[in-house]
């Protein structure tokens, strides 16, 4: 008979961010998001709520959604972690942050990480989504600034820009802003 | 901030079952964690020992067809069950369900098992899984059990679960061919503040209720089927006055048995009034899907 598996108080942890390999043994206890801001200094992520509400700390694992304030590190192993950092290329921004910039999509910006990063999620599963499914989609990330109209705006602009594009064509600049 | 702990990666419920009756109550089986890391950070909850059976192969979801139900695996995220073929086609309102529980990164790493495990009082899974009649297979090196998912929520945050016990799958029989189901919540943020689910099962023959099944949550302890509501509805038309007495009678049965209490969103006798309004709400439109059906029939 097996044994179960026993970390004693670390996790030899393996994964990649951002499409960079990464190893660290982690306290098992330490948190997705501790882990990228404390030990990778990825502060792009942000601390809202803590408990999974308000969507700004919200990261990509295999593509997924999740809220890394409350997802343990160890939960990274052997899989895939994207960040808001992952995003731009060479300077240049990736389509959805370019269309949260042409729509005038933030104020003070605490949240637009996760939203980005929500929205990156939404378009890969849903390229053009509806409104509703936007609103849906984005019911868990919480902004208190702009009332949500320009940032589904923004999502609006950067599905069409990515309709169509290939991966190579993901990162150009989605077309003027509506009405702009 | 969260306390360190060992992190145990057992490969089967039977090993995992042996390291929670090591550790006693200073082990916890982790799963998703939506609900236990956020207790732990904010101290609610300790242990020494989390015991993660996210590898112990108990995420499967089948059909089986002589029984009529989806046997579903228990560390099934929501996601997973939400998109799952069999769920979407065999009990379509759980999947409806599914889909609109917390938010989007929740159902990502949630499990409907921890979900039921964790007895949170505003579970709508729960309340919808009343509705189907489920039941839970729990297994442990005791052996296995099953019992009905209305036995195993003892309380709030409390279930059924033994020592060394844990929940395996979840069996949810389909619903009667004639029956028409629909579930309404009102939901400020993440957790409702009620839902009432509602089926209705007409006569094939004719254009009566032969049966219904009412099921309320979020306004007491555990979710509970309303067995008054029930009956005010079996024998009842499908259409006129009839059915709105139903409603009415229905309503009052809910208000007496819920036990909400106030808090930041709404008072009691707020909830109650809501538990009314959903009723007829949940009632209407479980209709509309009978009718519905009779007419794309036709």
């Amino acid at each position: 008979m097996s044994r179960a598996a026993e970390h004693e108080d670390t996790y030899a942890l393996a994964c990649t961010v951002n499409g960079a390999s990464i190893r660290l043994d982690v306290p098992n206890h330490r948190t997705l998001l501790d882990f990228l801001r404390n030990d990778l200094g990825l502060i792009g992520a942000k601390r809202g709520c803590d408990v999974q509400v308000c969507g700004a700390c919200t990261v990509l694992i295999d593509g997924l959604p999740v809220s890394a304030c409350s997802v343990l590190a160890l939960e990274a192993h052997g899989r895939t972690v994207e960040t808001c950092e992952g995003l731009a290329q060479g300077g240049r921004l990736h389509v959805i942050q370019q269309a949260f910039v042409d729509c005038g999509a933030l104020q003070c910006g605490f949240c637009t990480p996760g939203m980005v990063m929500t929205v990156r999620a939404l378009l890969a599963e849903c390229p053009n989504p509806s409104e509703s499914q936007i609103v849906e989609y984005l019911s868990g990330n919480l902004c208190r600034c702009t009332g949500y109209k320009k940032i589904v705006e923004a999502i609006h602009v950067a599905a069409r820009a990515m309709a169509g594009a290939g991966p190579d064509r993901e990162r150009r600049r989605p077309p003027a802003r509506p009405g702009g | 901030m969260l306390a360190p702990f060992r992190f145990h990666e057992p490969r089967t419920l039977w090993e995992a079952s042996e390291v929670l009756l090591a550790h006693g109550p200073d082990a916890a089986v982790y799963a998703g964690g939506t609900e236990l890391l956020v207790a732990m950070k904010q101290g609610v909850l300790r242990y020494g020992h989390l015991v993660n059976i996210k590898r112990a192969g108990a995420d499967r979801i089948v059909y089986d067809a002589g029984t009529r139900r989806v046997a579903i695996g228990a560390t099934a995220t929501h996601r997973a069950v939400e998109r799952d073929g069999e769920v979407r086609s065999r009990v379509p309102l759980l999947a409806d369900v599914e889909a609109r529980v917390a938010n989007v990164r929740v159902r990502t790493v949630g499990t409907i098992g921890g979900n039921l495990c964790f007895a949170e009082p505003r579970s709508d899974v729960a309340t919808v899984l009343l509705l189907h009649d489920a039941a839970v297979v729990l297994t442990g090196r005791a052996g296995s059990r099953t019992l009905p998912l209305a036995s195993f929520l003892v309380d709030g945050y409390t279930t059924d679960l033994q020592a060394g016990e844990l929940l395996e799958t979840i069996l949810v029989p389909a619903l009667p061919a004639e029956a028409g189901a629909a579930y309404l919540k009102v939901a400020f943020y993440e957790r409702p503040t009620a839902g009432v689910g509602v089926v209705l099962v007409r006569d094939p023959g004719g254009d009566g209720i032969v049966a219904a099944r009412i099921a309320v949550g979020c306004v007491g302890p555990t979710p509970i089927r309303v067995r008054e509501a029930e009956r005010a509805f079996a024998g009842a038309p499908l259409r006129g006055g009839g059915f709105s007495a139903a409603c009415v009678a229905a309503a009052a049965a809910l208000a007496g048995r819920c036990a909400p209490v106030d808090d930041l969103y709404g008072s009691a006798s707020y909830k109650r009034h809501l538990t009314g309004v959903l009723v007829r709400r949940a009632a209407e439109q479980a209709r509309a899907r009978l009718i519905g059906r009779e007419q794309e029939r036709e």
